[in-house]
């Protein structure tokens, strides 16, 4: 019956499967929708969407597949023919009144600006002299002055019907791929948790205490056990400075989240490329330094790395020795990257930079395929992805 | 068998349907949403409205899914043995019940609330699809098998803190709760204050709504602060007049501790109303 509808989620990447496709089926076999496409979205909606972040591509195929379905126009939702309007208009306002519209472009003029404020306009507004609101001496909204007033239902609750409720998409900023928050990157970050027991035996092991003393002819024997411990640890590399400014929020956020989330972080800075420097402290990056060769004797090959730049330089940076635009470096950018790949099993690069830009940028294509393509886009959805990755 | 929100709670189109649609079919019903924005109270509403007896069982970061079906104290029956107590004979002494059990056995058609359910470890909803699907389980200790009388209606509600396995979601029904707008938002206010100054009402929702959109803050405000908040200035009797003065030295909305909870946040405000005050003088 809706298969198309199904097909259409699917291949938007919509998460459903059969036994929701059938669940809707039951749901509309019970009557539950009473034949409203409004009552039908909001069925199918909470059906089939299984997470926030999903609901705005569903919004757009239920859009385009049930395009030109909308409610028959019921009590006080009607579209009043502007003739009615013009007439009614033309019964009580005064002469003066009616030329001051004149004098304003007429009602032509008038609809069709009150049509592009309504699209300009995003928000209930109160007073001033321009928007759509109450009160105030634009010509468009109610209790207002200007004679021209075009009385908008201020008295009833306009959801889901002048516009259909899935056309507006209000849950557009839901969607993973737009943007980051502090506690979204914790929870992308999480999927690196994995908790051991290590350490000293501090907790009381009941099953195994209960098992031991059962063997012991129910004396007593306690048994414990260490306390369970994070034992991810992980080595994040910032770029920073250049032309990495654009996008310091985002490292911030990622950085502060990721510094709460884990017990063994390790950070350390460098710029535009990876060489044989890098530093902690970025205001005395000149004199504070710590040798690359040092960090990789320093970190045990069971750190995961995570390089964190937008990757946007010229090629030469990688490529060649004194390539680099701040010193002379004996060794090419890209023979100390490989060196980290080859120290640490689990790398990914986090690239600030949509991804679909990529393939303009030469020298993100460059590091990209030095990762063997594990670079992923700083947003949730590439987090989430490049957490997976390490993970494996 | 239909809810239709209650004298206490306004509930917007799309989230009773989601409701009938879970009742009607019987599935769990899966609810996010901001904190504060009546997740629990919903559970809380739909029984009352309902009339049927609810059973919470709130989630903690240590809970099993086991304790929901039952326990076996093992170490009270240890101890009984050692001091030759009777009892120890009988194992089912020592079974304890969970909340899924009570709910399961219950004599009137229940609602179970599984309030937080992300506070969990990772496995425990994995843990709970045989119970929640078939709405029975099996108590390996005396043999038996406990299956509902009828199946309870299952409330869950998650704050998002991890993300629930997909097997487990495709067993529920969804519905995400968005944050009332300015007209719903009215009728919740009039729903829990009905004889409010409306003016007071008008200027207050200014003022939070505002709030709301300065860029940066750390805890947005939500429903359940802006009625604590609206209760307060009753208490104190605060004129609406004040909350407009956006002239005065008094930028700041009295009483903004009940808006505003994190100490940054404040300070942010604070600044925002100071670097106001100066452009205007």
């Amino acid at each position: 019956m809706f298969t198309n509808f199904f097909l259409e989620l699917r291949q938007a990447k919509v998460p459903v499967s059969v036994k929701e496709y059938l669940a809707l089926l039951e749901a509309m076999n019970a009557g539950l929708a009473e034949y409203s496409i409004d009552d039908f979205y909001y069925l199918s909606r909470s059906i089939m969407v299984k997470d926030e972040r999903n609901i705005d591509k569903f919004d757009k195929v239920f859009g385009q597949v049930f395009k030109g379905m909308e409610t028959p126009a019921g009590e006080g939702t009607a579209e009043i023919p502007e003739e009615w309007l013009r007439k009614l208009a033309e019964k009580l306002l005064t002469e003066e009144e009616k030329k001051q519209i004149e004098a304003l472009g007429g009602w032509e003029k008038l609809m069709e600006t009150l049509k592009k404020r309504l699209e300009e306009q995003q928000k209930r507004h109160q007073g001033g002299s321009k928007w759509i609101g109450t009160a105030g001496t634009s010509p468009f909204g109610a209790h207002g002055f200007n004679p021209e007033g075009v009385r908008i239902g201020q008295d009833k609750n306009r959801e889901g019907r002048a516009v259909k409720v899935w056309d507006k998409r209000e849950y557009k900023n839901l969607d993973d791929n737009i943007e980051l928050g502090t506690r979204n990157i914790k929870i992308a970050l999480r999927r690196l948790r994995k908790f051991t027991r290590e350490g000293a035996e501090v907790e009381l092991d009941l099953p195994d205490t209960i098992r031991r003393t059962a063997a012991n002819a129910g004396y007593l024997d306690i048994k414990m056990v260490p306390e369970r411990r994070n034992k991810i640890k992980v080595l994040v590399l910032f770029d920073i400075g250049g032309s990495m400014d654009a996008h310091i929020r985002v490292c911030e956020e990622l950085f502060s989240a990721a510094r709460t989330e884990f017990k063994h972080l390790e950070f350390f800075y460098f710029h535009n490329c990876l060489y044989e420097k890098l530093w902690k402290d970025n205001r005395r990056r000149h004199t504070d330094t710590t040798s690359t060769q040092q960090a990789l004797n320093t970190f045990p090959s069971d750190y995961k790395v995570v390089f964190v730049g937008d990757g946007s330089m010229s090629p030469y940076e990688i490529v060649y020795p004194g390539g680099s635009v701040e010193h002379w470096n004996e060794e090419a950018g890209q023979v100390w990257i490989q060196r980290m790949l080859d120290t640490y099993r689990h790398a990914i690069w986090l690239n600030p930079v949509p991804e679909r830009h990529w393939q303009y940028t030469p020298s993100i294509q460059l590091l990209k395929q030095l990762m063997s393509d594990r670079m992923y886009p700083l947003t949730l959805d590439g987090l989430d992805r490049g957490m997976r990755e390490l993970n494996r | 068998m239909k809810f239709t929100g209650t004298e206490n709670y306004v509930a917007s189109d799309d989230l009773r349907i989601a409701v009938n649609a879970a009742i009607a079919l019987q599935r769990p019903l899966l609810i996010k949403g901001e904190p504060g924005t009546g997740k629990t109270v919903l559970a809380h509403e739909v029984a009352k409205a309902l009339g049927k007896p609810l059973t919470e069982w709130h989630i903690k970061s240590t809970t099993k899914a086991q304790q929901g079906l039952y326990e076996y104290d093992a170490v009270s029956r240890l101890r009984d043995s050692q001091l030759g107590d009777g009892r120890v004979k009988d194992i089912s002494n020592y079974i304890k019940r969970g909340k899924l059990w009570d709910a399961f056995t219950s004599e009137e058609h229940p609602l179970l609330l599984i309030d937080e359910i992300d506070k969990a470890d990772i496995e425990f909803p994995n843990d709970l699809l045989q119970e929640l699907d078939r709405m029975e389980f099996f108590v390996y200790e005396t043999q038996q098998t406990i299956k509902a009388k009828q199946r309870p209606i299952v409330m869950i509600t998650s704050n998002n803190e991890k993300e629930l396995p997909d097997a487990f979601l495709r067993r529920c029904f969804f519905h995400y709760i968005r944050f009332p707008d300015r007209e719903t938002m009215a009728q919740i206010i009039a729903v829990h204050f009905p004889d409010i100054q409306r003016n007071l009402v008008r200027e207050a929702m200014t003022v939070f709504y505002d709030i709301r959109d300065v860029p940066g803050l750390k805890k947005k405000p939500s429903t359940s602060e802006l009625l604590d908040w609206l209760k307060l200035l009753m208490v104190e009797d605060i004129p609406p007049e004040a909350l407009r003065s956006k002239d005065s030295a008094k930028l700041i909305p009295p009483l903004h501790g009940a808006l505003l909870k994190n100490e940054q946040d404040v300070h942010l405000f604070e600044r925002l109303a100071f670097m106001a005050r100066r452009e205007k003088t």
